[in-house]
C-alpha cells in the first residue's frame, strides 16, 4: 500500500469488475440517471452516499469498462486489511484503495495515499460519511473531500445519490433482496474562492442529498 | 396443435409488420422533430416484436418454457413492486423470503400441479406467516401498512401471475395435450385488448374514465377495446374448447378483469407518486405496466375454464 503504484486492470480485476457489474445489474436493474454531469473518461472524484457494500460495485457497474478500469474505491484498512482474504478481496479483485484511520507514518496519511492515486492519472469512489450509515440521515462529511479539492482543484467532485442499496443489502447482512436501484450523477462540485472548510463540507454534502429522486422516502 | 401456433404466429407477424409499416409511414409524413406519442408509438412495437419472440421460444419449449418464463416475470413484477412500497430494515428476511423461497415453491406448485396447495398456499400460508415473522422481529412502526404492501406485492406479482402457466395442468376433455392454447387465448385477447384499447383511445378518445385514477383511460377507449377484443376472442375461438359464442363471451370477462387491473395499477402508481412501474420494457414501463391487465384476468380465466370445462 505505501508503495502504491497503478496499472489498469490486471485479468483478475476485470473479470471481477465484469462479473459484479452483471451481478450488480441481475438483482437490482442498475441505470445511470446523469443529472447534471454526462459520462466521462476525464479525472473525477466521485462521492457517494453509503449505507451498504454494494454501493462501490453498483457506482462502478454505472461506469464504462474504460473508466472502471482507472477508478478506485476508497476503503478502511481497518476492515478491509484485517486479514489476508480480506486485503486480497480488496486489492487484488476490487482494486481499491486501503486507507487507515489510525495511521502513524506520514505515508500512510490518507490524503497522500489518494492524492498519489489522483497523481497517477486516475480517479477515486469516495464515501466522505465515513462508514455505512445505519440512520436515515445523510452523516456530516469528513474533511477528506476538502482536502483532495484544495490539493488538485483541477479533479471535478461529482456527487453520487446511491438509490434502495440500504435496503438492498443493509448493514450486516449478505444476501441481497433484489430491488431497482438508480445511481444519480450530479452536476461537479467546486470549492468557491475563500469558503470554508465546513461551509464547503456542509454544501457539498446538501448537493448530494438533492440528488434523492425519491426524498419523501426515509428508507 | 402446430397447426394452430402456426396460424398464431403468422397473424402476430401480420399484425406486427402492419404496426411497424404504420408507425414508420405516420412517423415520415409527420413535422420534425416527431412528437412524443410518435415516438413511444415505435418504441413500444420494438418492444412488441421482442416480447412476442421471447413469448415464441417459451411456447417451443412448452411447459418448461411457460413456467420458467412467467417464474422470471414474477421477479422482475415482485422486484418492481416492493421497490416502490415502504420496507424497513427488519423486513429484510421477510423480503428474502419472497423472492427466495416464495417465488420457487409457488411455480414448483404449478409444475407437480398440486392444485390444492398452489390455490391456498400464498393465500392462506404465506399471509398468515409472513406478518408473523414480521412481529417476530418486533418492529410495529407502519406494521400493517408494510405487512400489507408485502401481501398485495406477492398477491399480484406472484399468485396472479403465476395462474397463466397453471392453465398447462388444467385436464379439459377432447383438448388433452392442446392447453399450450389456451395460454395463447389468454394472452392475446388480453394484450390484445391493452393494445385496441390503447388505439381507440388515441382515436376517438374523449370522456376521461376515471381523471382522478389515470388520464389515459377514456370510455370510447374502454368500449371500443371491450367490443373489438370479444370479436377477437370469437375469431380465435378454433384454438380453445369454447363455442364462438361461449369465446367472446370468455374473452369479454377476461378483458374487463384486465380493465379493472390496469386501473388499480394506476391507482398504486398515483398513490405511491410514479408514472411507471420500473423501465424495462422500453416505450411501455416496467412489467407490472405490461402485465397488470394479465394479472387481474388470469385467475379468474383459469377458474372459469376449471369450474364450467373441466371434469
Amino acid at each position: 500500500m505505501n508503495k502504491l503504484s497503478l496499472r489498469t486492470f490486471t485479468l483478475l480485476q476485470t473479470a471481477t469488475s465484469v462479473g459484479l457489474s452483471a451481478l450488480a445489474w441481475a438483482v437490482t436493474g442498475v441505470r445511470p440517471i446523469w443529472s447534471g454531469s454526462q459520462p466521462s473518461d476525464r479525472q473525477r472524484i466521485y462521492f457517494a452516499n453509503h449505507t451498504s457494500h454494494g454501493d462501490f460495485i453498483l457506482l462502478s457497474a454505472c461506469l464504462s469498462e474504460k473508466e472502471r478500469a482507472i477508478t478506485h474505491a476508497v476503503a478502511a484498512a481497518e476492515y478491509w486489511g484485517k486479514s489476508k482474504l480480506r486485503r486480497f478481496i480488496a486489492e487484488d479483485m476490487l482494486s481499491s484503495v486501503l486507507i487507515s484511520r489510525q495511521w502513524t507514518s506520514p505515508e500512510e496519511n490518507p490524503i497522500s495515499v489518494m492524492l498519489s492515486v489522483l497523481d497517477q492519472g486516475h480517479s477515486l469512489i469516495i464515501f466522505p460519511e465515513g462508514t455505512r450509515n445505519m440512520s436515515d440521515e445523510l452523516l456530516p462529511f469528513r474533511s477528506g473531500l476538502y482536502n483532495l479539492s484544495m490539493a488538485r482543484p483541477d479533479v471535478e467532485l461529482i456527487p453520487c445519490w446511491i438509490e434502495n442499496m440500504s435496503r438492498v443489502l443493509p448493514k450486516g447482512q449478505f444476501l441481497p433482496v433484489p430491488l431497482l436501484c438508480r445511481v444519480v450523477f450530479g452536476a461537479p462540485v467546486a470549492v468557491a474562492p475563500g469558503e470554508e472548510r465546513r461551509a464547503f463540507l456542509e454544501r457539498a454534502r446538501s448537493e448530494l442529498l438533492a440528488l434523492n429522486p425519491r426524498p419523501d422516502r426515509d428508507d | 396443435m402446430r397447426h394452430e401456433i402456426s396460424i398464431l404466429i403468422i397473424g402476430l407477424f401480420v399484425v406486427l409488420s402492419t404496426a411497424s409499416a404504420t408507425a414508420a409511414l405516420l412517423s415520415a409524413r409527420a413535422p420534425k422533430p416527431l412528437s412524443a406519442t410518435l415516438v413511444n408509438l415505435t418504441q413500444r412495437i420494438n418492444a412488441w416484436w421482442v416480447m412476442v419472440a421471447l413469448m415464441a421460444v417459451a411456447f417451443f419449449f412448452g411447459r418448461y418454457g411457460m413456467t420458467i418464463l412467467f417464474a422470471l416475470i414474477s421477479f422482475a413484477a415482485l422486484r418492481e413492486f416492493v421497490t416502490l412500497t415502504h420496507s424497513r430494515r427488519s423486513d429484510h428476511w421477510v423480503l428474502l423470503g419472497m423472492f427466495g423461497i416464495v417465488i420457487p415453491f409457488q411455480y414448483w406448485l404449478v409444475w407437480t400441479a398440486w392444485y390444492g396447495l398452489f390455490v391456498i398456499f400464498i393465500p392462506v400460508y404465506c399471509f398468515l406467516l409472513m406478518p408473523a415473522i414480521t412481529a417476530l422481529h418486533g418492529d410495529t412502526e407502519r406494521f400493517l401498512e408494510r405487512v400489507s404492501a408485502q401481501q398485495w406485492a406477492i398477491m399480484i406479482s406472484v399468485y396472479c401471475v403465476s395462474h397463466v402457466p397453471a392453465l398447462l395442468t388444467l385436464n379439459v376433455p377432447g383438448f388433452e395435450g392442446r392447453n399450450l392454447l389456451l395460454v395463447a387465448f389468454l394472452i392475446i385477447v388480453v394484450q390484445g385488448s391493452d393494445v385496441l384499447q390503447y388505439i381507440f383511445g388515441k382515436l376517438f378518445g374523449k370522456h376521461r374514465f376515471s381523471p382522478t385514477v389515470s388520464p389515459s383511460k377514456t370510455w370510447e377507449g374502454l368500449i371500443g377495446g371491450l367490443v373489438a377484443s370479444s370479436l377477437l376472442g370469437t375469431l380465435l375461438s378454433f384454438i380453445t374448447p369454447f363455442s364462438p359464442l361461449q369465446a367472446s363471451a370468455v374473452a369479454f370477462v377476461a378483458c374487463t378483469m384486465g380493465f379493472l387491473g390496469g386501473l388499480v395499477a394506476s391507482a398504486i402508481k398515483r398513490d405511491q407518486g410514479v408514472k411507471d412501474w420500473g423501465h424495462l420494457i422500453e416505450g411501455h414501463g416496467g412489467m407490472l405496466d405490461r402485465t397488470d391487465s394479465l394479472v387481474f384476468a388470469a385467475p379468474i380465466f383459469f377458474h372459469i375454464v376449471r369450474y364450467f370445462w373441466t371434469v
